[in-house]
């Protein structure tokens, strides 16, 4: 049984005013995350990421479908008893939403405090989650003493303080800078390694995807068009969308724009190697064509590690005469999959 | 001059009378403001009671009754004055109809103030299973109060400008002060002693207000 189902769930906004259409933000999304899983959620701004996130933990309310939140349907439950599964369920956000009135150590306490857990208890546990951000020496520092990277420690701190089981993040990089996106990002997966805690990611950067996701969702327009293991939505991309974001972090194949360019520098013959995973020896491949005596220049592509498996095109001019050639590639088409390109 | 000299004991009642009419509307209105202003900001669309019919009926109430010059209020509303307090003149009544009138122009105030608060910091609250009671004395009123306090010391001059006219149902204060012994009788000096006194209160209730926003916003 998956941590968090959800069946067939829909989201209608009513009108915003007379006679305007009503928006449909989630269009009969089924989805399941595992325990454990760090699960990326990526499309475009207005295709509903925030709405999906904002359902499992009932800031809105579906208007259709089930969403099964450790065993319990919480479609049916009332707003008394979501507060209680709300304190399963930590969430961090875009824009921090920190209290400004309060303290860094204040901030992180408040759950607690929701929680009903006693003073000392409090303090104990406060001071063992700044300790885990790093954020220590700030525990009486106000929100707006801060930067951006840390505002979101805190909030992290804040998230984890009731323990919960998951931890919901809706753009919790977008607001930071590379570096700071890339340190959140880490502390988000040891958060996950460390503690157990199950992610939902929400994001339109496929780089943080690459990261830390383990499995992904590509919506678009209110629905999921394309998901599974990051590495096969990688390296495999069904849906048009999935492939543009795809291409945002991966060089993969050359446009017919990009081709036209690298014809008017090489007449030779073009093509384009597949690596994907360790199933392909590149070793063995430029072995072939070393052997063969076809010299050969890389002129397009990339490797990326995904999940912690190689991945990539690389397309290769060839510069040999014919049948020389013809030989070695059908040599390696036995080793990948080989696109000449004319 | 001299004439002033010998209306100082009834120009200390006058500064009392004042005083107490503010507080005591200070603190009602205040009150009935705030209760008003969160009921406002709580029932409107999308907010965490929303209630369209209760925001209809309150948003109609204080549009309705925030334009009426206070003169003619106090007039209007003298009936009312006169079930509560008991009587239709006098500074009871006066505080009543001042508390009234304040309650619905210091709604509006308290209104726009809590919408200065980020709805992302309620989404929090929320999303760490907080309930409305908690949100409201947790989130919205610590995170709104450097703006609140600045409200509250911007409708204590309107409490004071009020509270002049209560000479007319039969109220104390500096304003009746002024116009008895002042206007009516043709000496200036005992007018702008009372305008002293009134300006130097609400300079220092306005640095008072001041710095204690200032404390709330740590700045
Ligand atoms: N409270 C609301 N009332 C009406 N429509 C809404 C509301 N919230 C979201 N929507 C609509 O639902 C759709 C999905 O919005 P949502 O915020 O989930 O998108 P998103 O994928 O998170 O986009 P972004 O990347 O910009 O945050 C949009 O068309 C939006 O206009
Ligand atoms: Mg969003």
């Amino acid at each position: 049984m998956a941590l968090v189902s959800l069946r067939n769930v829909s989201k209608v906004y009513p009108p915003a005013s007379k006679g305007a259409p009503s928006v449909t933000a989630i269009d009969s999304v089924s989805l399941d995350v595992e325990a454990g899983d760090i699960y990326g959620i990526i499309g475009y701004s207005g295709a509903g990421k925030s709405t999906l996130v904002r359902l499992v933990n009932a800031l809105e309310h579906s208007t259709s479908g089930e969403i099964i939140v450790d065993g319990q349907d919480i479609a049916v439950l009332s707003e008394r008893e979501l507060r209680k599964v709300r304190l399963g369920i930590g969430m961090i956000f875009q824009q921090f939403n920190l209290l400004g009135s309060r303290t860094v150590a204040r901030n992180v306490a408040y759950p607690l405090e929701v929680a009903g857990h006693p003073k000392e208890q409090r303090t104990a546990r406060v001071a063992e989650l700044l300790d885990f951000v790093g954020l220590a020496d700030k525990a009486g520092s106000f929100p707006d003493q801060l930067s951006g990277g840390q505002k979101q420690r805190v909030g992290i701190a804040r998230a984890l303080a009731t323990q919960p089981s998951i931890l919901l993040a809706d753009e919790a990089t977008s607001a930071l800078d590379p570096e700071t996106t890339h340190e959140v990002l880490a502390l988000l997966k040891r958060v996950n390694v460390e503690f157990g805690v199950t992610i939902i990611v929400i994001t339109h950067e496929m780089d943080v995807i690459q990261t830390i996701a383990t499995k992904v969702a590509v919506m678009d327009q209110g629905r999921v068009i394309e998901r599974g293991p990051v590495f096969d939505v990688f390296s495999n991309p069904q849906a048009a969308a999935s492939a543009r974001f795809v291409s945002t972090v991966v060089k993969g194949v050359p446009s017919a724009a990009e081709l036209a360019v690298l014809r008017e520098r090489h007449t030779g013959r073009i093509v384009t190697l597949a690596f994907r995973d360790s199933a392909v020896d590149q070793t063995a491949v430029f072995g072939e064509l070393s052997r063969a005596g076809v010299a050969f220049e890389v002129v397009y592509g990339g490797i990326n590690e995904i999940q912690g498996r190689p991945f990539g095109h690389l397309t290769l001019a060839l510069s040999g005469v014919d049948p020389v050639i013809d030989q070695v590639l059908a040599h390696i088409r036995t080793l990948t999959t080989v696109t000449e390109v004319r | 001059m001299d004439a002033l000299i010998d209306l100082l004991p009834e120009l200390w009642t006058a500064t009392y009378e004042t005083l107490y009419i503010v507080a005591m509307t200070l603190f009602f209105g205040g009150l009935g403001g705030l209760l008003v202003g969160l009921g406002l900001y709580l029932t409107r669309a999308g907010s965490i009671l929303e209630n369209k019919p209760l925001f209809f009926v309150l948003n109609l109430l204080v549009n309705f009754i925030r334009p009426i010059p206070f003169i003619i209020f106090l007039a209007a509303a003298q009936p009312l004055a006169r079930a509560v307090t008991g009587s239709g003149i006098g500074n009871n009544a006066i505080i009543f109809t001042i508390a009234l009138a304040a309650s619905f122009a210091m709604a509006r105030i308290v209104e726009q103030n809590l919408l200065t608060v980020t709805p992302g910091v309620i989404d929090a609250a929320r999303s760490v299973g907080a309930g409305p009671i908690r949100i409201i004395f947790t989130v919205l009123l610590p995170e709104a109060l450097g703006p609140l306090i600045l409200g509250y010391t911007f409708i204590f001059v309107a409490l004071v400008d009020m509270s002049a006219v209560a000479g007319y149902v039969g109220g104390g204060g500096l304003g009746n002060f002024a116009l008895l012994y002042g206007y009516r009788q043709f000496n200036p000096i005992v007018t702008w002693a009372a305008v002293l006194l009134i300006i130097v209160l609400v300079q220092f209730v306005q640095f008072f207000g001041n710095y204690l926003a200032r404390k709330a916003l740590r700045r």
